[in-house]
């Protein structure tokens, strides 16, 4: 047992981080986002460019697509390279990520050529359109249609949560063709222009104030036959393909942790309650737990092994410790801990913040409860839950 | 990056694990819990011994295998699955680490050879009351090299040869090693929660002892040996956290209740991948701890207590909630439930409670980042 890279690895590290280091600076907080949104999407767009060209925009896409024809490993030891500086990577994660391998596993040669080296240097950017309002973990029983009009496909509807939407080039968009079979068999995948007419993109204001997702809106939008992705009602299939293109996370949990709030109540006086001290040491070994658990993952990734869905425990420990650490912060804070302005509250507000927003952890890309399904069902082999509309045309059922 | 065990450590899994299921079965354990003169399975702590278990990771020229510390946690893994029903973890994890990191070159040559060949058999006493053992309040008196006072309850003192006891003497604590067959000694059975592994009250007057390591570091002793027997102990938890998690999976797939199996039901779905995600997180603390005992780590403080602490909550929840799912057969004698349910709690309890451990995690953790 040790934790060191294989000599392989070791100079694959060496060699990604001194290509990072000749052109980012090492993280700092809050850097990343200090000149705006405007200009944190140029700086994204750039640093795409210099790492395509640097031959680290995509390690596992083989070397005809644009990419490095490496290994997994490479990819898992790129990230945590790539973390240790302030890299402004957000954008371009589901496209390059999930979008764009999509298309080419199912697209034309005309796509291919068309699309794939923009999004790879960094000149487009893709956006995934498969929520809806009425749609959320059951995603295969979305209700925006496309109707075939000689040789384009006219869509009605609209998706919603959609990351990136207002700032995307192109997405690949999941609608229903055939209302009059089953929900997951009716399905039709396709391009879809993003700056094209009909298509309407409007910020969603979070519970948290902020607006980083979109709602999508699409009136008589036209799209050419040839822009599917698929045939028509292979859908499901193809986005279950999108699906497991995500990436294996590689970064920590997104907030505060068990140092931060050890940290703090070091600061405030409260590192000596035993009732916090209990909790701390849980807070710790879930840290912990998760960690280690990634370094497993990594082991089986190095042997050339594929990780399995276990690693479906990650969000549902990081999002609940999230809430429940920035809980106990608040209320260590007392009355006081109400306040979020940063100039005033402890730790720059950052526990007020991530209490605003570890709700929606627990909910985006996987619920706890559908990921407890999933660990239940694919890891456990327990039988599905019960659905109705199993054997159902979607007509019948909506 | 290499967080796993090596091909031939998981061939020794897959060995002790068939080895196990075969000759230490339910009726092995329950043998035990329904013969109250039993203090452990004498037929498979014979068979252990002959494998050679008990000296996996004593040195070769004390007469051990000389294999190391990965190879004991694979054994104690497999051990805690089946909640072998013999004195393993208080001879090789508490008494024969005792030896190696405080015994003197004398003391390890007289006695680690005939721990690994099992014809002794060491324990720990140190608890004397309720509570965590403090070391002011100790009343176990160390004079003129004899020892006098009472220890409840030592977990294997009646099966026992030798003991390590802490005591009280004139520089503080220290520990010492007393050999139980002498007059100075009487034991008494106690009965505990846990009847697979026998308990006992040691009372101690004037018998005659030798000191394990210096006078006065009894205390900083005890926690070098605890914090390597948690580690140990963290990976029978996780054994028999992750049998647990079996039997309940195999039951709801089975049992059948409105038509269906109940394991269809989000409930039982949904507290059975608690389970499992309890049981990956003390896993990988586990694994963790394993690599700081058998690399000699600075981390091994706060590696121990973390894989003790997600130990302790992994089996705990899943012992009572393998019960739970098992619905009124788990509150049978005859179904084996109550058996994990026992030995977690047993498990949780040796060598210092979870709240012990969190405190000692946090403590390290506060010097650490001060």
């Amino acid at each position: 047992m040790d934790f060191n890279d294989t000599p392989d690895e070791a100079e694959f590290r060496a060699e990604a981080n001194a290509f990072l280091s000749q052109h980012l600076k090492p993280k700092t907080p809050g850097a990343l986002r200090s000149g705006g949104r405007e200009d944190f999407l140029e700086r994204a767009k750039a640093w795409q460019k210099t790492k395509a060209e640097g031959g680290f925009a995509q390690i596992t896409w083989p070397k005809e697509m644009g990419g490095r024809g490496g290994t997994v490993m490479q990819q898992v030891i790129w990230g945590q390279e790539e973390a240790k500086f302030d890299a402004p990577t957000g954008p371009f994660a589901i496209g390059l990520g999930m979008c764009v391998p999509t298309v080419i596993a199912f697209g034309s040669d005309e796509h291919k050529k068309r699309y794939v080296q923009k999004a790879l240097m960094g000149e487009e950017i893709w956006c995934q359109l498969f929520s809806e309002p009425a749609a959320g973990s059951d995603v295969a029983g979305l209700k925006t249609k496309a109707v075939k009009d000689g040789d384009e496909w006219v869509i009605n509807g609209q998706k919603v949560w959609t990351s990136g939407a207002h700032y995307s080039d192109y997405g690949i968009l999941l609608v229903r063709t055939d209302p009059n079979v089953p929900k997951h068999k009716g399905l039709t995948m396709f391009i879809v222009d993003m700056k094209q007419k009909g298509v309407d993109v409007r910020p969603i204001h979070q519970a948290s104030g902020g607006k980083e997702f979109n709602e999508v809106y699409f009136t008589d939008v036209r799209i050419p036959d040839s822009d599917r992705l698929g045939e028509p009602g292979m859908g499901w299939k193809v986005a279950l393909v999108t699906l497991m293109n995500e990436r294996l996370a590689v970064g920590g949990s997104p907030g505060p942790d068990w140092k931060e709030i050890m940290d703090y109540a070091r600061s405030a006086g409260t590192l000596s309650d035993q009732a916090f001290r209990a909790k701390l040491a849980d807070w710790y070994v879930a840290a912990q737990g998760y960690k280690l658990t990634k370094f497993r993952t990594q082991t089986a990734l190095s042997r050339g092994e594929t990780p399995g869905p276990e690693n479906a425990i990650g969000k549902i420990i990081n999002a609940n410790h999230l809430q429940d650490i920035c809980n106990s912060a608040i209320e260590m804070q007392d009355h006081f801990g109400l306040i979020v302005d940063k100039d005033e509250a402890p730790s720059d507000a950052i526990f007020q913040e991530s209490f605003m927003w570890a709700p929606g952890l627990r909910i985006a890309g996987g619920t706890d409860e559908i990921l407890k399904n999933i660990i239940a069902e694919r890891v456990l082999g327990l039988p599905q839950d019960v659905r109705v509309d199993k054997d159902k045309t979607f007509a019948e059922m909506n | 990056m290499n967080f796993d065990f090596s091909d031939d450590q998981k061939f020794l899994r897959d060995e002790a694990r068939k080895f196990l299921e075969a000759q230490c079965t339910s009726a092995h354990v329950r043998a035990v819990l329904d013969d109250d003169s039993k203090s452990h399975n004498e037929d498979v702590w014979k068979q252990i011994v002959e494998m050679g278990w008990l000296g996996a990771a004593i040195p070769e020229e004390y007469g051990g295998l000389g294999l190391g510390m990965l190879e004991l946690c694979v054994i104690a893994e497999e051990l805690g699955r089946v909640l072998a029903p013999v004195p393993f973890g208080s001879s090789a994890y508490f008494f024969a680490e005792a030896l190696k990191i405080a015994g003197s070159d004398e003391q390890k040559a007289r006695m680690l050879p005939n721990v690994a060949d099992g014809s002794l058999i060491g324990c720990i006493a140190v608890s004397e009351g309720p509570g965590e053992i403090k070391a002011g309040a100790l009343a176990t008196r160390l004079k003129d090299g004899v020892i006098s006072g009472k220890k409840i309850p030592v977990t294997d003192g009646d099966i026992a040869t030798h003991a390590v006891v802490l005591v009280k003497d004139g520089s503080g604590e220290s520990l010492v090693i007393a050999d139980l067959s002498q007059s100075g000694v009487t034991r008494e059975p106690v009965k505990t929660l846990e009847p697979t592994r026998s308990h006992a009250t040691i009372s101690f007057d004037g018998a005659a002892a030798e000191l394990l390591g210096e006078a006065g570091n009894g205390m900083a002793l005890l926690d070098q040996i605890n914090d390597r027997a948690a580690v140990l102990l963290a990976f029978e938890q996780l054994g028999g956290a992750s049998r647990c998690l079996e039997m309940a999976n195999e039951y709801a797939k089975e049992r059948v209740a409105f038509g269906r199996a109940i394991g269809g039901n989000q409930a039982i779905k949904h507290k059975l991948a608690d389970m499992y995600v309890k049981n990956e997180v003390a896993r990988s603390n586990a694994y963790y701890g394993a690599w700081a005992l058998s690399s000699d780590a600075a981390e091994l403080p706060e590696a121990a207590a973390a894989a003790r602490v997600a130990a302790s909550e992994a089996y705990w929840f899943a012992s009572k909630e393998n019960i739970q799912t098992h619905g009124g057969m788990g509150f049978t004698w005859e179904v084996d439930c109550h058996l994990f349910y026992r030995r977690a709690k047993l498990l949780a309890v040796q060598a210092g409670s979870p709240a012990v451990w969190k405190e000692k995690l946090v403590s390290a953790l506060e010097a650490k980042n001060d």
